[in-house]
């Protein structure tokens, strides 16, 4: 079954095409990751799904979209701000239901957040704020991830934890990464894009980090 | 390898942007022989020197007096603003409908004294008045300004919400909080406005500053006036003492009851303003027709309203040019890259007192020394504008950081590394200043000035509101269409 289905016509803003038409089929379950340099049309193609999905998917946009001065609690609980009503969110915002932080702490546990629950957004460190994203992310419950470098500013072994941790929760997702072996341990299907075209697209099994390389 | 012929030599042409100014700056001298720039006053220097020496040796009337003055001023300050940051919050959000977006220019384009020369008709001098008199244009103030910082705010993360979040929702948990340190400080720098406007509002009638600073003035109480205008400085420079997140919602909620009790709403006079007083002449009676209204408004037009759009419209093209002059040559001092910490205090002392004298207020002093003509108003708008807008480029310029190897020599600094980098700056505050002048201009006219706000007072005092209200429309009519070649300008600077 088919999760999502892109049939873009050429993408690009200012009236210069970044890139070129793209068809693809996004099985239920599969885990997609794209390749390519930077500027090579990435995002740009990340940004047009999510548009067109809105409703199925969950953002972690690469310039991450925290909001710096409210806290980690309610950046996170943001991700689901259209499951409560106004009355709530309005309540949560001033007086942080207990029952919403006590969903959100475990998150913030395994993404090596928890004390910073109510420290603000502006005084984290750039990796922290990424794995905030992340926790927004995941709290969501949306079937299908949509992440742009989502662990650029993580070191390794932690990087590894919240892709794997991102791997486990949704069975759909369209990733960016730059790092090639990280691609072919976590992508099922792998995509590279070069000069805005979709240059490449197999399933990981059958790739190597020498073939990948050529792309960069 | 020199040039031998000069056809080939490439031809400097001036930025843009010294280009715009260099316009305005010949309009303002275009408009100088029509100007009345005399100095009527048999010896200005008389009654200078006697108003100086009232600095030397101030004299405080009765201190419970001034106290409840004081309190009046802050009181009126606090809760129309209070009121204006709360209407203009919601019509912000409606910002996008051009005609709100008509409406608020309306309602900012009108002058605070204006307003209250309109509600003194119908409310009397009841604290309503001066409340509203400051509540309604600064609503539209703020509506305006929150509708752009909200507007600016980054986009990604409402874009990341989850789809079907509620409008109010996602405004509470993003733009809000992040628009939140720019509306809170634009909302304090309005505050210290709103606070010169509390005062002014005395010279109508209303408890605040203003009242007794002119009943002193009139008097010739000059170590009076003096100790006044020495409180009300410090009133203003210590705003930062007594002005904290804590002591902000105190401020709101006490301010009702220091505006004083004034006189009880006559009802019946708020009905008659409307349903008689403004309703043109000619249709009053019973044998209105077309052709005694065009009469009617053609007369208004070539008699009162020409001349007095005529008058404003040059006066504050001459103040403007003076007041860029003047901003330019002030802003050095207090620069960083142009003197010592210490050698820069005597520039901060005068830009602080110069920017908190309101405008009106200078001009009436100065009216009073030298005599009527359009001089002492066009002084009191440069000085004032000026040392607002000196100010905020002096502060802008301290954020530039100079290569080591810049000019030693302050002039050759100024022409060649300040004013270059901060000049952008600069005239954006004057293109936005623009219409605050001709609305200060135009009211200035209250003073004795032929303005637009003169014939405005003429026609209140013969209680004709009628012809009144018509000639606000015409002066707001006039502001709002400064406002848009300010910012048309303003674009062709930019892009």
């Amino acid at each position: 079954m088919s999760a999502l289905a892109i049939h873009s016509g050429p993408l690009g803003y200012d009236g210069q095409t970044v890139l070129q038409p793209v068809s693809l089929d996004i099985q239920a379950g599969e885990q997609l990751i794209l390749l390519g340099k930077s500027g090579c049309g990435k995002s740009t193609l990340l940004n047009h799904i999510y548009t067109e999905n809105r409703k199925e998917c969950a953002l972690i946009p690469q310039g991450l979209g925290l909001v710096d001065r409210l806290s980690v609690f309610h950046n996170i609980y943001m991700g689901r701000l259209s499951h409560y009503g106004l009355l709530h969110n309005l309540r949560n915002l001033v007086m942080p239901a207990a029952a919403r932080v006590d969903e959100i702490l475990p998150l913030l546990e395994r993404l090596g957040l928890s004390d910073k629950c109510f420290a603000t957004v502006a005084d984290l460190s750039g990796g922290q704020r990424q794995r905030v994203a992340v926790a927004r992310a995941l709290y969501q419950g949306a079937s299908v991830l949509l992440a742009d470098e989502p662990v650029s500013a993580l070191d390794g072994p932690e990087a590894d934890r919240v892709m794997s941790l991102l791997n486990q929760h949704f069975n759909t997702a369209v990733i960016t990464l730059h790092d090639v072996e990280r691609a072919l341990r976590y992508g099922q299907r792998i995509i590279a894009i070069q000069h805005g075209e979709v240059v490449l697209d197999e399933p990981a099994k059958r790739l190597s980090v020498n073939t990948l390389n050529a792309f960069y | 390898m020199r040039f031998t012929n000069t056809m080939d030599r490439p031809a400097y042409r001036w930025p843009r942007g010294v280009r715009i100014a260099l316009w305005f700056l010949l309009i303002a001298l275009a408009c100088i022989p029509f100007t009345d720039l005399e100095i009527s006053s048999l010896d200005p220097w008389i009654d200078l020197s006697r108003l100086l020496r009232g600095f030397m040796a101030p004299q405080l009337m009765q201190p419970s007096l001034v106290i409840e003055a004081l309190l009046a001023t802050l009181a009126f300050a606090f809760a129309g603003v209070g009121l204006a940051v709360v209407c203009g919050f919601v019509l912000a959000l409606a910002f996008n409908n051009p005609v709100m977006r008509g409406f608020c220019a309306l309602l900012r384009s009108i002058h605070e004294l204006f307003w209250a020369l309109i509600f003194l008709q119908f409310f009397g001098l009841h604290p309503l008045t001066g409340l509203l008199a400051i509540a309604v244009p600064y609503a539209g103030v703020f509506a305006r300004m929150f509708a752009e910082i909200l507007d600016q705010v980054p986009k990604q993360p409402e874009q990341t919400l989850p789809a079907d979040t509620g409008y109010l929702s996602a405004l509470l948990y993003t733009r809000l909080p992040l628009a939140w340190p720019h509306l809170v400080s634009y909302t304090s720098y309005r505050l210290e406005c709103g606070i010169r406007s509390s005062a002014i509002l005395g010279f109508v009638g209303l408890p605040t500053l203003g009242y007794y600073l002119e009943s002193s003035f009139s008097q010739g109480y000059y170590p009076e006036v003096a100790a006044l205008l020495i409180l009300f400085y410090l009133l203003v420079a210590s705003k930062k003492l007594w002005l904290r997140r804590w002591t902000f919602p105190v401020f709101i909620v006490g301010s009702p009851f220091f505006m004083g009790e004034g006189m009880p709403i006559i009802w019946g006079n708020v009905w008659r303003f409307f349903s008689q007083d403004i309703v043109p002449a000619p249709l009053r009676g019973s044998d209105a027709s077309w052709q005694s209204l065009i009469d009617w408004f053609t007369h208004i037009l070539i008699d009162q309203a020409l001349p007095g759009v005529w008058n404003t419209l040059i006066l504050s093209q001459v103040a403007l040019a003076v007041t860029g002059l003047f901003a330019l040559s002030l802003f050095p001092l207090i620069s960083r890259h142009c003197f010592s910490p210490a050698g820069r205090l005597p520039g901060h002392l005068f830009l602080v007192i110069a920017r908190s004298t309101p405008e009106y207020l200078l001009a009436y002093i100065l009216l009073q020394l030298l005599g009527p003509s359009m001089l002492p108003a066009v002084i009191a708008l440069a000085i004032h504008n000026g040392a607002l807008i000196g100010y905020l480029t002096g502060r802008h310029s301290n954020e530039i950081q100079l290569r080591h190897d810049a000019p030693r020599r302050r002039l050759d600094r100024y022409c060649y590394e300040l004013l270059p980098r901060t000049y952008p700056a600069f005239l954006s505050f004057m293109l936005y200043r623009w219409e605050v002048i001709m609305r200060e201009t135009a009211i200035l006219g209250v003073l004795g000035i032929q303005t637009i706000g003169f014939f405005v007072d003429s026609a209140i005092q013969e209680i004709r509101f009628d012809v009144a209200l018509l000639l606000i429309l015409i002066a707001a009519m006039m502001n709002i269409f400064v406002d848009l070649i300010a910012r048309r300008v303003q674009r062709s600077f930019i892009g």
